[in-house]
């Protein structure tokens, strides 16, 4: 396990996501209306839907694709939807971010 | 002492027997329930649409976990019955429990008839009867392959229907000539065939399973006559036999069914039986109604009233496949001594026969239109004399006495003891009762108060318009359905708050009208942003993050991640240069897919998100802005050649098209808004089925509006005739203002204007000149803000997150 900064706060709208690309696929990384932060794989489990384009509403985030609401805490389907995303650790530290990555890598950008 | 009433089986016979009970006798007994299903009592009759995918398993449970705390009823979820001991009063279940009772209802329902052909064992064998097997039909769907459901009756129609809704491909199989020959004539079983059809499902009659073939599992099914049709999903909706094995094995009698009297009683008096287990009269049944029925006699039994007991009534049948009508009730058979009516209106699939016999109703079958399901069944019930009305009974109820045309009249002038909801044997006067001593106004109310259209719900448009007789202007069906989770209120009334409170931001929004959840969700946000921007063109700042990706990055997300853009063709007329900017385009970064759209333009697609900028940047220098192909908002104005150049052409309806689409580009509505004008009645650019269209004459311009050609087809209705173009323009621009201020949001306008009505419409457009007026000037206020092309301003670098990373991670050198 590595924290890898990739970026700071205020690069990331209120209540938006960005993404992170990684040898492991992209992440999706969230910010909330009470600035916290969220990260989650950003691939629906349903059809593949890219989840850091979904509109973000309280600690959770709507698919764009077909709807599906999946939590940031958890990474669990809301509702009658069944499924999951893996969750990745955050640390934020003055406004910097950092993930937790399984890997031996470098943070370009 | 309480006496110990134990159940087995959870279905919906008991589950209604044991409501009665509660409310008779809430105290007598110490309920237990045995359920074989593994889990709480759910609607049976609403698993084809949980198998369509229309429904979710939750919103078809009757009674929760939560039910049966509280009425301190336990139940075993799992556990199936193996013996019954009736000289210990005993019964015990497959997991070793044992229970005592004083009173008994055996509730095993049906099991579903397994045609025994070879191969009926084989994996991807299945039958149609519970959650398990909608479970097992959903999962072999994911395959999208071939499946074959053998029984063309309701069971098995509504499988296939809902397997095809699962994108498989499906064939039933009915061994006789025409479909649901038991509820149908032939006349109406081929117009179900047809019907079936269209939606791309095979029927095959006449067809007798030989063997279902497979190696290890399913791989085809053989008919009678040598021909294979392969598959790998075979179900099986031929029939249901009455479960009696734990009673037969206990000594206790039967035949079809278990054989009770008509206070449900089996031949242990301790023991009743009730539901589709059950044999009353000689019968058996399989529809909800009588089973209600039996559960509301057994329930009185068990209460202490011995003077209850069953009746036989015949009950209608309706078929639950979303876009078929179709209604059938009693006898229909020829015979010497009977009469018939029939009205066939093959344009508009309608088929109707009843079926007289000494001037009384015997049978009805209704397809295509079933609204007078309910009077027919009333005049059958009654044994109403028909010879008065003979010459326009089949026309219906409205046309009686002279009176007009208005299904509110035909509603009120049903009797109080006609059937509402056959499923649950609901009268008019007890929903009407219910809603007037229990201040009912909601339909949820009244469903969970009087049980009517709790089923299958097809009833539902009659039970509404029940409550709108009863309740008259305070009955608004609309002012109770929420915009969403959110928020108690409905659109209108927060569009309404938004205006009188002067509430200028999302978060405003939300804290005066007591949001009750910190930001909203996907649903009420971006309804509200709409609001907002509509209401406070020059006061609102846009919340791109309440908006839907699309209109966040203006352009459309494609099922991979990518985008298409799809840049403006005023008119839909374009040039070489426009041409070679976009094949340039095509060219410089590889977008796998050109498309020629229906609104007269191009499309490009599978652009990465990254890559958007730069598609912008080139495309702007030709020339090009946004189409908003991804907005609630301005479309396209599709236009045929007009005057210019085709010989029939009345007016420049290409210069018209373009006018308008110059004027009111980059306005937000409700839902799309795609608009055409046709040169001429030949409407080349299909203007009628617009949300507004313009059809050219020689004396003017007729303004149409409210057609539809996507999930629903609709015709335009007709505005008015105006004589000169800037007179067109005036009216389609302050219809479109009317309708931004007036829609909820994705609303199509043909909605809206069913909701406000095509002659108020008129009235305030075309008749009252100063309101539109008032209207045209909103408009053009809001454009002043609107008109800003979201493609240049981003190649300016507005949002420049949006199209890049945050970071990338790559692998560390070694």
């Amino acid at each position: 396990m590595n924290w890898f900064h990739i970026g700071t706060l205020d690069e990331i709208p209120l209540r938006g996501a960005r993404c992170v690309n990684t040898p492991q696929g992209k992440i999706g990384v969230f910010r909330t209306a009470d600035d916290k932060v969220f990260a989650i794989e950003d691939h629906c489990p349903h059809r593949g839907g890219p989840l850091s384009q979904g509109i973000v509403h309280g600690a959770a985030v709507t698919c764009p694709l077909h709807n599906w609401v999946f939590s940031l805490e958890t990474g669990k389907a809301q509702g009658a939807d069944e499924g999951a995303v893996r969750t990745i650790a955050v640390r934020v530290e003055g406004g910097r971010i950092s993930l937790a990555l399984e890997m031996i890598a470098v943070a370009a950008e | 002492m309480t006496e110990r009433l134990v159940i087995i089986g959870n279905g919906m016979a008991p589950g209604r027997m044991l409501e009665h009970l509660l409310e008779a006798a809430p105290d007598r007994y110490q309920v237990t329930i045995f359920n074989a299903e593994p889990r709480v009592n759910y609607d049976r009759i609403m698993l084809s649409p949980v198998l369509s995918g229309e429904k979710a398993f939750e919103e078809i449970v009757i009674h929760g976990d939560g039910w049966y705390i509280k009425h301190g009823i336990t139940l075993y979820k799992g556990h199936k019955i193996v013996a019954i001991d009736r000289a210990a009063k005993t019964i015990t279940s497959d997991r070793g429990v044992t229970e005592p009772y004083d009173k008994l209802v055996i509730a095993t329902g049906s099991v579903p008839f397994i045609i025994p052909v070879p191969g009926k064992d084989l994996p991807g064998v299945l039958t149609y009867r519970d959650l398990d097997d909608v479970n097992a039909m959903l999962l072999a769907a994911q395959s999208r392959a071939k499946a074959v459901v053998i029984g063309g009756g309701l069971l098995g129609l509504e499988a296939a229907a809902g397997l095809k809704e699962q994108g498989m491909d499906v064939t039933v199989l009915h061994v006789m000539p025409t479909l649901m020959e038991r509820q149908l004539d032939p006349a109406a079983g081929y117009l179900l065939q047809r019907a079936v059809e269209a939606r791309g499902i095979k029927v095959m009659t006449k067809a007798n399973t030989k063997a279902i073939v497979g190696n290890g599992r399913v791989e085809g099914l053989e008919l009678a006559d040598g021909t294979i049709i392969p598959a790998t999903l075979v179900v099986m909706a031929v029939g249901i036999r009455p479960n009696t094995a734990i009673a037969k094995d206990a000594g206790i009698d039967t035949n079809r069914g278990i054989v009770v009297d008509h206070g449900m009683r089996t031949s242990d008096p301790d023991i009743l039986a009730l539901g589709e287990c059950a044999e009353v009269g000689g019968q058996v049944y399989g529809l909800v109604a009588p089973l209600y029925e039996m559960a509301r006699v057994a329930a009185s039994r068990l209460a202490g009233d011995e003077g209850a007991g069953f009746v036989h009534s015949d009950t209608p049948t309706k078929l639950k496949v979303t876009g078929i009508d179709l209604y059938s009730l009693g006898d229909f058979a020829d015979g010497e001594d009977r009469e018939e009516i029939v009205l066939r209106d093959a344009a508009a699939g309608i088929y109707k026969r009843l079926v007289l016999k000494d001037n009384r109703v015997i049978g009805t079958v209704l397809y295509g239109e079933t609204g007078d399901g309910a009077w027919f069944n009333d005049l059958k019930k009654k044994q109403t004399d028909i010879s008065e009305m003979r010459d326009t009974l089949i026309f219906g109820q409205a046309y009686q006495g002279g009176s007009p045309l208005d299904p509110m009249a035909a509603v009120a002038a049903l009797a109080d003891d006609a059937e509402i909801c056959g499923c649950n044997g609901v009268c008019k006067g007890k929903i009407t009762g219910a809603i007037t001593q229990k201040g009912l106004t909601s339909l949820d109310d009244v469903r969970a108060h009087t049980k009517a259209s709790a089923s299958c719900g097809s009833c539902t448009g009659l039970v509404e318009q029940l409550m709108s007789l009863t309740l008259g202007d305070s009955y608004n069906p609309t002012a109770v359905q929420p915009m969403c989770k959110c928020t108690d209120l409905g659109h209108d009334d927060v569009r309404r708050l938004i205006k009188a409170k002067g509430l200028k931001t999302i978060p405003e929004v939300m804290q005066e009208l007591q949001w009750k959840t910190s930001c909203g969700c996907a649903k009420c946000r971006p309804a509200l942003n709409y609001y907002l921007v509509c209401d406070w063109p020059d006061e609102y700042a846009d919340d791109y993050q309440s908006r839907f990706i699309n209109e966040r990055v203006h352009a459309n997300i494609q099922k991979d991640g990518t985008y298409s853009v799809v840049p403006r063709m005023w008119g839909g007329v374009t040039n070489a240069n426009e041409l070679r900017a976009i094949a340039d385009v095509v060219d410089k970064f590889e977008i796998p897919l050109v498309k020629v759209t229906g609104g007269q333009r191009i499309d490009m697609l599978g652009i990465r998100k990254e890559d958007l900028p730069a598609v912008w940047s080139d495309l702007g220098k030709a020339g090009f802005v946004s189409g908003h192909a991804y907005a609630k908002g301005l479309r396209t104005v599709k236009t045929c050649v007009g005057s210019d150049w085709c010989r029939f052409g009345t007016q420049d309806s290409t210069g018209l098209g373009i006018r308008i689409e110059k004027f009111m580009w980059g306005s937000w509505t409700p839902a799309k808004l795609k608009m055409a004008v046709s040169g001429c009645p030949r409407n080349c650019a299909e203007a009628t089925c617009k949300d507004v269209g313009v059809i050219c004459v020689d004396s003017g311009f007729e303004i149409h509006f409210a057609g539809a050609a996507g999930l629903d087809i609709k015709g335009t209705e007709v505005l008015g005739l105006v004589k000169r173009e800037d007179e067109a323009l005036e009216v389609i621009v302050a219809l479109t203002q009317m309708y931004r201020e007036q829609g909820r949001y994705l609303e199509r306008i043909y909605k809206w204007a069913k909701r406000v009505g095509v002659a108020e419409i008129r009235r305030q457009i075309l008749d009252d000149v100063p309101r539109r007026g008032e209207f045209y000037e909103r408009f053009v206020f809001s454009q002043k803000f609107a008109q800003v092309d979201p493609w240049s301003e981003r190649v300016s670098g507005k949002d420049k997150h949006e199209f890049r990373p945050l970071a990338t991670v790559t692998i560390a050198a070694e």
